[in-house]
């Protein structure tokens, strides 16, 4: 393999960058971005940036040396608008193509918006320029913040807009935030973070409408109540940037879709990230996002799926000066236990709280309040069963097609 | 020098963490070898004293970034910067850790 593009110069395209030259790739690597930053990092975007903890050398993935060890191509400020597998290239949206013989899809995903204008004060929050953006609005003085979405994102920007001392209020459309995410008891226990931290939560109804023509003034419900607002953030989740991928006859289908080794149907093209959906599944997590390009440039430079992307859910969340962590595969029905820790009004107390679900007495999910260390311990050991069953279906699949082999050898 | 806790309320595989400012994480290996780095992590903001404690590394309960505890350096991504480390010692069966000056800034 001569030439290797990587599309999307952010989290996983970096890494699968540095997994190409770390695994051996000795090629001329392309790395083409559509936003004009070197690779930064999102997770202090709602946290210590936009409080103004954390300036933005502290988001800075790369640095000079890193960079150069890379020795890559950086194309950025232009946007990928289409791969073609037939002449073997990625075509960029300013008329330049690039040649290559392998491709890494690292293109993530984008917010989502509400439908119709925007008002001025109407934000998302998904990269840089958009934090830049809302932080210039917060440190304006005092406001009347609306946060439509009660997600992670949504949490943690309501949270850090209650620290620069704004007023804030969160509408969930959903009877509770995270109820997918979480289930129902441990969705009321987050949501009740919100309140212990000082912002209003509304549940259970949606938007209807934005008031304000040339600057948001408020936020009109679907229960006809209508909230003042100065600023508002749109933090309704985020979909796959797959629209540059249209006519490359790869599957997409909320993703990329992918083997669980990262490969798509197209040898020489494998995908990681958010943008990926890896073996059925869509991880919008940093961990992911991190942990992918491992296995996908192994497979990439061997031209076949020779290892597996590990697959445990991890992520964290800071919210209200709290620290959440959840790792593993809850399911509708299991059963949830506190193991540490206990509830005060509904909220996890001062020494934080550690939960367990369970199903069939074992344990499927993990969910931590500040209790960073019995969390590792037992993200670990989840991680270990799941590497141990993953490890029994392989081998299992891989008796039952030696059967027929062996049966034409004979 | 800072007194941590007598040795025998720091069992093997253990970490205790000193709130100095900057705080300071101890560990008591399975090898039974204590070392002293710096708590926080030097990628974003983790106390190390709460990381995963395998031989020689600690790894840092929120991004997975493992330090080599005899010399603070980094062994893996997301972390590039090291941690100080401080020396150990223990008198009269009580841990204390011998805190290295601050770079640049005297001391
Ligand atoms: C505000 C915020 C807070 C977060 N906090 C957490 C957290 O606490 N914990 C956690 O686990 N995760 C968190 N995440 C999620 C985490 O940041 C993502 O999972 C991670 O960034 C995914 O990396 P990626 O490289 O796959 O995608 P992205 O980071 O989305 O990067 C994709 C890049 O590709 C570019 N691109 C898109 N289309 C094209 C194209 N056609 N041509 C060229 N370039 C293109 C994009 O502009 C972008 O720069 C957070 C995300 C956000 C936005
Ligand atoms: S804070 Fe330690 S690895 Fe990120």
């Amino acid at each position: 393999m001569r030439t290797v593009t990587v599309v999307g110069a952010s989290l996983s395209g970096l890494y699968a960058a540095r997994e190409l030259r770390a695994q051996g790739f000795d090629g001329r690597l392309v790395i083409v971005g559509d936003e004009p930053h070197h690779p930064y990092d999102r997770p202090p975007l709602s946290k210590d940036f936009l409080t103004g903890r954390a300036d933005e050398d502290r988001l800075a993935l790369t640095d000079a040396e890193d960079a150069g060890a890379l020795d890559a191509e950086w194309l950025l400020g232009v946007r990928a608008g289409a791969l073609d597998p037939r002449a073997r290239a990625v075509v960029l949206a300013d008329g330049r193509t690039v040649t290559c013989d392998g491709v890494v899809i690292a293109t993530g995903a984008s917010a989502r918006r509400l439908p119709g204008p925007a008002p001025a004060g109407v934000h998302t929050l998904r990269t840089l320029d958009d934090a830049r953006a809302l932080r210039a609005e917060l440190t304006r003085g005092a406001r009347r913040v609306v946060v439509i979405g009660g997600g992670f994102i949504g949490a943690e920007t309501a949270s850090s807009c209650v620290a620069l001392g704004h007023r804030v209020t969160v509408v969930e459309a959903a009877p509770l935030p995270l109820l997918p995410q979480l289930g129902a008891e441990l969705a009321t226990v987050c949501a009740a973070l919100h309140r212990r931290g000082g912002a209003d939560l509304i549940t259970g109804t949606g938007v209807g409408a934005l008031r304000g023509t040339a600057a948001v003034t408020g936020v009109k419900l679907t229960d006809g109540r209508v909230l003042d607002a100065d600023v508002v953030v749109v933090g309704i989740g985020a979909a796959p940037n797959t629209a540059w991928l249209t006519g490359s006859t790869l599957a997409l289908r909320d993703g990329v879709l992918c083997d669980d080794g990262c490969a798509t149907a197209l040898p020489q093209v494998v995908a990681v990230g958010d943008v990926a959906r890896v073996g059925g599944i869509r991880a919008e997590h940093w961990t992911s996002a991190t942990e992918q390009p491992r296995a996908a440039v192994a497979n990439l430079l061997a031209g076949r799926t020779t290892h597996h992307a590990r697959s445990l859910p991890y992520f964290w969340s800071d919210q209200y000066g709290s620290r959440v962590q959840f790792a593993g595969r809850r399911l509708d029905g299991d059963t949830v236990r506190i193991v540490e820790g206990g509830l005060d009004d509904g909220a996890p107390g001062a020494d934080g709280l550690l939960a367990v679900c369970e199903r069939d007495g074992r344990t499927t999910a993990v969910l931590s309040v500040d209790r960073p260390r019995p969390f590792t311990r037992m993200r670990r050991e989840l991680a270990r069963q799941d590497d141990e069953t993953e490890r029994e279906r392989r081998e299992g699949q891989a008796a039952a097609l030696s059967v027929p082999h062996r049966r034409a050898t004979l | 020098m800072i007194p941590v806790c007598r040795l025998e309320d720091l069992p093997r595989g253990e970490s205790a963490r000193v709130g100095t400012t900057p705080p300071v994480a101890v560990f008591h290996t399975d090898d039974g070898e204590l070392y002293a780095i710096d708590d926080t992590c030097t990628h974003q903001d983790a106390s190390l004293s709460d990381g995963w404690l395998e031989g020689c590394l600690v790894e840092c309960p929120l991004h997975a970034a493992s330090f080599d505890l005899r010399t603070g350096q980094p062994t893996c991504l997301p972390a590039r910067r090291a941690v100080r480390t401080h020396r150990v010692t223990v008198d009269d069966g009580v841990i204390h850790v011998h805190l290295v000056a601050r770079e640049g800034t005297a001391a």
